[in-house]
């Protein structure tokens, strides 16, 4: 089934999706699949695993730290394949890849969209990846049914938000604020006024990230969008108590 | 310059990989730097500006003495480090200024590795009145310490990168990340012809000065064009600046020299083009060849001269490379000391370390021409910066014996 689709069933049921984030390979792929289960366990509905880089541009603090550990223990880009495989086969919910653009353009674009299909991965998440450089990338993904997630920012005009939608797939990740992951985000008058502007401009889900931290913030955002992301913060709370800490979180944020 | 392809497009190589945040920025730097671009007066402010607040033009030297000692061409050097601050990168960063006075942000900020970039962005945004904030990796911090100081000195705000291989491309990144947080107000000042588009075109644009003035030069010192012209390559910015005006020259051989480090076969080095380790990749912005692991994970690079420590290169070099229009070398920490010590001697001349690497060079090839020929050597930037890495190289006694009783004062509280 198609990443748009699968999502608009589960919004049947429930008032607002939750997508979380995870870095491949951090602390450890065991810690991944412990987090991941309980993630879905606790009704998760959506999960993008990012392939470590080592120059995550877009990324704050948190998740430069996972992505650098990741890779000095060792996370390759097939390890990550690999697991993500045994991922989809394991949880019913879509499977997402984040990663920056080099990570794909070294593995070759064909070659990692056709082992990415093969995986039962539904979406990419570029961010250092616009349309306008993504010719060959976005053809890929109608060949191979992966959603390409394309992402909307508060600076991001009308017309652009437009232009961004006629390329776009399965979702709109809008970006909540300026700057990088991590830091929190007030989900003020200025957030709603934007996540208008981002329903003006779509008629696919919108997806907000970039600080959703709560379930203050998670509620906020009930009826202006259809789906939190939440993203460095469950990387805190299993540096600081562990995985087993994970289940509780993700159950009281709805 | 090489053809421009597709928006952004240096024949394979360049573009504009940026996320959402920054793409409204970038539609109003490529629109104010394209209407800088047609309007002369916006050239000739800059040439008087660089004329009044810096030094240019700045002289080409005759090395008579290193001439002599090779028995070859007639080595002549273009003194960038004559400019304020001491380095070709006040060319870029007072262009750049100008730019941000029309575009009306109240902020800049930068990376830099040597230092000497942000230490020319640093003066501008003193004479400019901007804030400033410079982005140094921690490595450098420590190996570049007098030009943090100034910095300092003249009101920025100068933060130690701990990222990474905490050198010039996690600068990079970070400066990115501060610039998609503070977007509205703040310009990103890139130092180098790398990243995303319009940099490489815009920097090589107002290091394009170098070459110029060059020309002019060389034809009256010398009465024709040069055989061969050598400059180091970091990000290529000095490079493209004395290249650019010489390459539809077909007689003028163009030669870029990269970091050797402790030598290629070591994997400790920067050497991009001029080596088989390198590979086509996208990272900071841009499509170049990286010195990156089969993942597309950057590796490490090393060179003793911070602003050649990196793992890419300008998207117009990789074309010109490609092309066959600039040949590649490379030289060694060991072998640009040699060279330092040789051109103090003969010249009572000090390049900055980054520079010594086009020196090495053009020693190597001045004996294969004749005195008919002449090369230019560009030497991008003075040594003072490198006070301590050069002292420490050549374990220079009496200095030792300074830094020790400072030291011993410092530490009694005096
Ligand atoms: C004196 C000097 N030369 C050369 C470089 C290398 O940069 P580029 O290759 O852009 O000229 C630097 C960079 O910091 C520098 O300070």
């Amino acid at each position: 089934m198609q990443l748009e689709q699968q999502l608009r069933d589960r919004l049947e049921k429930k008032d607002i999706l939750l997508m979380t984030h995870i870095v491949l390979g951090y602390p450890s792929f065991d810690t991944n699949r412990a987090v991941i289960r309980q993630m879905v366990e606790n009704g998760v509905d959506c999960i993008e695993m990012q392939i470590p880089f080592s120059e995550p541009m877009a990324d704050g603090p948190v998740i430069v730290k996972a992505n650098q550990e990741a890779i000095k223990n060792g996370t390759k880009v097939a390890d990550c394949l690999a697991f993500a495989a045994e991922m989809t086969a394991s949880h019913d919910i879509p499977f997402l890849f984040m990663t920056y653009y080099n990570i794909i353009f070294k593995y070759g674009e064909k070659a990692f969209f056709e082992k990415a299909h093969a995986c039962g991965i539904k979406g990419f998440i570029v961010p250092d990846l616009p349309p306008e450089e993504g010719e060959s990338f976005l053809q890929l993904t109608a060949e191979y049914e992966i959603a390409p997630l394309l992402i909307f920012a508060p600076t991001s005009t009308d017309e652009r938000m437009r232009v961004l939608a006629s390329h776009g797939r399965g979702f709109i990740y809008c970006v909540a604020r300026r700057g990088v992951t991590g830091t929190k985000s007030v989900i003020g008058q200025d957030v709603l006024d934007y996540l208008k502007r981002c329903r003006e401009a779509t008629s696919m889900p919108l997806a907000v990230g970039f600080g959703i931290q709560d379930r203050d913030d998670v509620s906020a955002l009930i009826g202006m969008a259809d789906m939190a992301v939440i993203g460095s913060q469950t990387i805190r709370l299993v540096d600081e108590k562990g995985a087993g800490a994970v289940g509780p979180f993700i159950a009281g944020l709805r | 310059m090489g053809t421009k392809d597709k928006q952004g497009f240096f024949g394979n190589w360049g573009g504009a990989y940026i996320p959402e945040v920054l793409h409204q920025t970038f539609e109003e730097l490529n629109a104010e730097f394209t209407k800088c671009k047609n309007d002369p007066a916006f050239w000739q402010d800059y040439v008087e500006l660089m004329s009044t607040y810096s030094c240019r033009p700045t002289p080409l030297t005759h090395a008579e003495n290193l001439s002599r000692h090779f028995g070859g061409a007639q080595i002549y050097i273009k003194r960038e480090d004559l400019n304020h601050t001491g380095a070709h990168k006040a060319n870029n960063v007072m262009g750049q200024g100008l730019l941000v006075k029309r575009m009306g942000k109240k902020r800049v900020i930068a990376e830099t590795g040597a230092g000497q970039h942000g230490m020319a962005t640093a003066t501008m945004a003193a004479k400019f009145g901007l804030e400033c904030t410079i982005y140094m990796g921690e490595e450098d911090v420590r190996r570049q310490r007098p030009n943090v100081f100034w910095m300092e000195k003249m009101g920025a705000t100068v933060v130690p990168v701990t990222d990474g291989s905490r050198t010039l491309k996690d600068a990079i990144n970070e400066a990115f990340r501060d610039w998609v947080t503070n977007v509205d107000e703040t310009h990103y000042v890139f130092g180098t012809v790398c990243g995303p588009h319009p940099f490489p075109e815009m920097v090589a644009w107002f290091q394009s000065i170098i070459g110029l003035e060059a020309a002019e030069q060389i034809i009256k010192y010398h009465g024709k064009m040069p055989a061969r012209i050598f400059a180091c390559v970091g990000g290529g910015s000095n490079a493209m600046g004395i290249f650019k005006r010489f390459i539809p020259e077909s007689g003028v051989e163009l030669v870029g020299v990269e970091a050797g480090g402790h030598g290629i076969a070591t994997g400790l080095h920067a050497v991009r083009l001029s080596g088989t380790d390198a590979s086509p990749g996208v990272a900071q912005g841009y499509k170049t060849m990286f010195l990156q692991d089969d993942d597309g994970q950057m590796k490490e690079t090393h060179s003793v001269a911070a602003g050649l420590d990196y793992v890419g290169v300008s998207p117009i070099l990789s074309d010109l490379w490609e092309k066959g229009r600039v040949r590649f070398e490379s030289a060694t920490d060991s072998e640009v000391m040699a060279a330092l010590d040789l051109t103090m001697k003969k010249e009572g001349i000090i390049p900055a370390l980054e520079s010594t690497h086009a020196f090495v060079q053009a020693f190597k090839e001045a004996p294969q021409l004749t005195p008919a020929d002449a090369i230019i050597i560009n030497m991008s930037g003075r040594g003072d910066k490198d006070i301590f890495t050069i002292a420490h190289a050549f374990n220079d006694p009496s200095w030792k014996e300074f830094i020790i009783k400072r030291g011993l004062e410092y530490s009694q509280g005096k």
